[in-house]
């Protein structure tokens, strides 16, 4: 590596600060997100085919909803506990 | 990018963080080294759990067949933990576990909107007490419905050993289920709630602290400061969804929980 490369780097370590456990929390959100928009995507469509069945879709996409979401939470929780 | 371009790089801003959570003791009390001192927390815990008894008490004291009023209010709450969570989830057994859901919602959402009552503003489930002890609760009660619906050898083992397996399945599949069905379940109850909260409190706390400094500061982040908020108070209409939203998520998985253990799964 050449010394500008490794100066610059050393550089960036010095003014960059905060948690990394944010970061962590960041790519925790990724999967949740994509399984949310799914999951919602799915509801509208299974709603829209069949309105009838509309109370009983709902209910499952919450069920689903939290449990989707606990992946994004633990990630959150875990950027406070690991400082 | 230099730290003195920031529009929060001032002196004497204090970001808010974990602490939030922390408050001073007021009634110190230990009984047998456990500790039971009473603070702000706890205060606002006996209050909520007086408004949720006040509630009930006086919207039932002398019930009117045409309701009116407060009656109104709590018997649209009732039928709809009875009809959209017990019934939906659970069918008609689950009406022995209405008073349970039904308790479980209204003291989960009335703590949780502490954090955005004004002279409050502190979500009581942003500690992890709580939740962790509704959570042990929902888990002693679905696994003992699960004991007297199927019997204590049938449960466990219609629970550990699904049938209709080839033996060495087991071997992958009982400590998954051990796992996730008797440690998972309550402590994914437990961290969703809190999560939600803390999170929250903290994104409510950081919105208002940071257009307040940014209000003050004199210059061009002012601007940015009416804008952060306006933000800040549509978060509180947020804040309330997300209130109503984990009450509703709290109560139904544990009402999924119960209709689990009611039958063994096929």
């Amino acid at each position: 590596m050449s010394l500008a490369l490794v100066n610059s780097i050393l550089a960036a370590e010095n003014s960059v600060s905060g948690n990394i456990g944010i970061i962590g929390y960041g790519l925790g959100t990724l999967g949740p997100g994509i399984g949310i928009g799914f999951l919602v995507g799915k509801t509208v469509e299974g709603i829209s085919r069949q309105p009838e069945a509309a109370g009983q879709v709902r209910t499952l996409m919450f069920i689903g909803l939290a449990l989707v979401e606990a992946l994004a939470l633990f990630g959150f929780a875990l950027a406070f506990v690991i400082t | 990018m230099s730290a003195a371009t920031l529009p929060l790089a001032r002196e004497g801003f204090h970001a808010p963080s974990i602490e939030e959570f922390e408050w001073p003791t007021i009634v110190d009390i230990h009984v047998f080294g456990i500790d039971l001192s009473i603070n702000r927390v706890v205060l606002q815990m006996f209050l909520v759990v007086l408004i949720v008894w006040g509630l009930f008490f006086f919207a039932f004291r002398k019930p009117k067949l045409v309701p009116f009023g407060l009656q109104n209010v709590m018997e649209s709450v009732v039928d709809f933990v009875r009809n959209q969570i017990a019934l939906e989830v659970i069918g008609r057994d689950g009406l022995r576990f209405v008073p349970y859901l039904t308790t479980l919602f209204c003291f989960i959402f009335l703590a949780n909107v502490g954090g955005i009552t004004p002279p409050v503003f502190f979500p009581l489930t942003g500690r992890m007490a709580l939740p962790a002890i509704m959570a042990i609760c929902s888990l002693l009660l679905f696994i003992s419905v699960g004991i007297s619906q199927q019997g204590f050898g049938t449960y466990f083992r219609n629970t550990l050993f699904p049938p209709g397996m080839p033996w060495p399945i087991y071997i992958l599949l009982t400590p998954i289920e051990l796992i996730s069905t008797f440690i998972v379940r309550p402590v994914t109850l437990a961290i969703r709630l809190l999560a939600n909260m803390i999170a929250g409190h903290l994104i409510l706390s950081v919105f208002f602290v940071a257009s307040g400094y940014m209000l003050t500061s004199m210059n061009i982040s002012t601007v940015f400061g009416v804008g952060a908020l306006i933000f800040a108070v549509a978060l509180i209409a947020f804040e309330l969804f997300v209130a109503g939203l984990q009450a509703y998520v709290f109560t139904i998985l544990s009402a999924v929980y119960i209709a689990g253990a009611m039958e063994p799964e096929h």
